[in-house]
């Protein structure tokens, strides 16, 4: 099939610039540790409550200034409600659900992971600057969806 | 009777129009859902006691984005049938069309019933385990199922024309046409998977749970390609009827052929990237799936190239100087052209928007936030439906016997420049306030006049704005589709551009069809197999339902 010469150099452009831009992401996928949360880790979406860690939310010291906050995302709120931490803490959110599909976003970071029942999500933060970082669930989980949120003081 | 002033049968035209006149009517009332939803979140009305905002939004996104979509597009690909695959359809093709719309029609009342009764607000992707009322999952396979006959009814016309003409190739639009409903028929499955095996056994209590990560794949699965089987027949006016309408012609048959099989193949296997921020899915899968998504860059950059080198080609042909000069010379005051037109420039920035859509880790920052509702009102409500907006004002004068009268035009370039303003202040907030972590989905809020969320509020109030406007703008078009039937009585053509002498021969290979569904399979089966085993096998705890609106 006849492929005209311009036509020919513009694909050439455009699929040698495919083929970097999809280098790049899997180079900081798999060698820089930067793949989206997609751990596998099943839980009873019913036993939420009695199955540890889930049996205590909370923040827990893992390390030097490294925390991990276990928490529930239910209709239409977080367990705990507030975390505070300190300036530079590290973070591991384990997260999951008694009931609906929600949303785990932090706004102006990367933390963002959908949080469905049968499964527990885990991301990672490190929190640089004080503030009161707003906690919103951006997946519709109902009536009462746009009330469903938490704040992580960080002084 | 002048014998050219129906050029289709009249039987062929009421099928068509009835599908357009419905998928209007679905935009109407979509538009309102949108309307008031916009003016609520900017914080300027509050609704009036009774109507819920996700129930809106429900009704909003089932009617846009499905009905509209879909009656649209059915009714324009059975008009591409008969023009080309022997001037009328097949007693056959009609039925088939007929027995389709009749089911879609039924599906499209019902569900709206229980959206309207509250019983389904559960937005369009009705994830699980929020659990719809049974019937609206009935109204669904209906849809479904109807769309199934539709397509049937063309695949029957395509093949008899092509039993009738031996060796032949087949006309590039109807080619186009098949392309399209196969792609649908294929992606359609995973949706009628998750619908008449999970959902309805769940939503009548024959099974108590539900695996929410299967269903969730199986609606990805459908869910993409969604977006191709609405962007598919924009590509067709594209590629075949715009060059007729600048006077040109098309720019390699070969080519266009190529580009619609390489959407075919790489538009199905792709749904992981809508489940980036998702647990239960390994990173490999979910990286293999966003290269898939990746290749459809190159009909991508095929289409774009085709369409400039026909634009460059008619317009040095009519005596264009300089490199540039061609841009003069396009029918810039015919709407047939104006509207489409202005959706394939907006294509630009909402192609690349999609590429940071499906982008690994860029998705962190955007997913599920205001930036993706932006992204699909650009590509779906701008590039697609002012594509078929343009479609419309010649289409259905030729389908009615009627002419498209100067002021038709006109009023089809106000309602262009209408839609694209309306367009720019809605979608371009939406993108903006996204990046600074809006939500989509989500009713007013400040969440307790947290500094974040008062800060996105002007940005709201601009998209209501732009909605208010967009909103003007479809309650023009609603008049104009009207107002197309009844202008006087003529030829209106329906334009289908003839290949350029200087293209070569297409390869036979384009129309065999066993050789690319057969590597669709394979490329589904790679894709999903090993993470579907994973989520069947894993035994995950199924979930209960749950009604929380």
């Amino acid at each position: 099939m006849h492929i005209h010469k311009l036509e020919k150099i513009w694909l050439a452009f455009g699929i040698a610039m495919l083929i970097v831009f999809l280098v790049v992401l899997g180079v900081s996928t798999f060698s820089m540790g930067m793949a989206p949360p997609s751990h596998s880790h099943a839980i009873d979406p019913e036993q939420v409550d009695t199955t540890p860690p889930f049996d205590q939310p909370g923040l827990k010291q893992v390390g030097e200034n490294e925390y991990e906050a276990v928490m529930i995302a239910y209709v239409f709120g977080y367990k705990p409600n507030d975390l505070v931490v300190p300036v530079g803490a590290t973070v591991h959110f384990t997260v999951t659900s008694p009931d609906v599909v929600h949303g785990f976003a932090i706004p102006n970071t990367n933390v963002n992971m959908m949080i469905v029942p049968g499964e527990v999500s885990h991301i990672t933060h490190t929190f640089d600057e004080p503030g009161e970082y707003l906690v919103l669930c951006n997946e519709y989980c109902g009536g009462g969806h746009e009330f469903m949120k938490t704040v992580i003081t960080v002084q | 009777m002048n014998k050219m002033e129906h050029q289709f049968d009249r039987r062929d035209s009421r099928l068509v129009i009835t599908h357009i006149v419905f998928a209007f009517i679905a935009l109407l009332i979509g538009g309102i859902a949108g309307l008031l939803q916009g003016l609520v979140r900017g914080g300027m009305i509050q609704l009036p006691a009774g109507i819920g905002y996700y129930q809106l939004l429900t009704a909003h996104g089932v009617l846009m984005a499905l009905v509209f979509t879909t009656f649209f597009i059915i009714g324009f690909l059975y008009s591409a049938a008969a023009k080309t695959l022997g001037g009328k359809l097949l007693p056959v093709a009609r039925n088939l069309g007929w027995l389709g719309f009749m089911h879609m029609a039924f599906g499209t009342l019902l569900a709206t019933v229980m959206i309207l009764l509250n019983k389904a607000t559960v937005l369009y992707t009705f994830y699980a385990p929020m659990k719809a009322s049974p019937f609206f999952y009935v109204a669904l396979v209906f849809v479904v199922v109807g769309s199934w006959m539709s397509g049937f009814g063309l695949f029957y016309q395509y093949r008899v024309w092509r039993r009738e003409h031996k060796g032949k190739l087949s006309p590039l639009l109807a080619f186009m046409a098949v392309v399209t409903m196969l792609m649908w028929q294929i992606a359609t499955i995973g949706v009628a998977l998750e619908v008449l095996l999970q959902l309805i056994p769940w939503s009548f209590g024959w099974v108590e749970t539900i695996n929410v990560m299967l269903s969730r794949t199986l609606f990805w699965y459908f869910g993409h390609p969604l977006v191709y089987f609405w962007l598919l027949p924009a590509y067709m006016c594209w590629y075949v009827m715009i060059p007729k309408i600048i006077g040109g012609k098309i720019f390699s048959d070969a080519l266009a052929r190529l580009s619609f099989i390489l959407f075919l193949l790489f538009s199905i296997p792709v749904g992981f990237h809508h489940q980036l921020m998702e647990p239960g899915i390994s990173p490999f899968w979910k990286y293999l799936q966003v290269v898939l998504t990746f290749m459809v860059v190159i009909p991508s950059l095929m289409t774009a190239f085709s369409l400039f080198a026909t634009f460059e080609i008619s317009g040095r042909e009519k005596g264009a100087k300089g490199l540039f000069g061609w841009w003069k010379m396009l029918p810039w005051k015919d709407v047939r052209f104006f509207a489409p037109f202005v959706g394939m420039l907006v294509f630009i920035p909402a192609g690349a928007g999609g590429l940071i859509n499906a982008s690994n880790q860029m998705n962190a920052v955007v997913h599920n936030t205001l930036w993706v509702t932006g992204h699909f009102h650009l590509t779906v409500a701008t590039s697609v439906a002012l594509t078929f907006f343009g479609i419309t004002y010649w289409l259905v004068p030729a389908m009615a016997g009627r002419t498209l009268t100067p002021r038709m035009n006109q009023l089809g370039i106000i309602q262009t420049i209408l839609w694209a303003i309306g367009m720019f202040f809605m979608s371009g907030s939406m993108h903006t306030v996204g990046l600074f972590g809006s939500p989509r989905r989500t009713a007013y809020t400040t969440y307790g006049e947290h500094p974040d969320a008062v800060f996105w509020m002007p940005y709201h109030v601009a998209m209501a704005i732009g909605g208010t406007i967009l909103f003007v703008a479809v309650l023009l078009m609603i008049y104009n589709l009207f107002a197309l039937m009844r202008t006087p009585q003529g030829y209106t053509e329906y334009p289908v551009a003839e290949v350029t002498e200087h293209a070569e021969a297409t390869p036979r290979l384009f129309e065999r069809w066993g050789v690319w569904i057969s590597l669709v399979v394979v490329l589904i089966l790679l894709a999903y197999t090993v993470p579907v085993m994973d989520m069947i096998r894993h035994d995950v705890p199924g979930s209960k339902g749950f009604v929380t609106w």
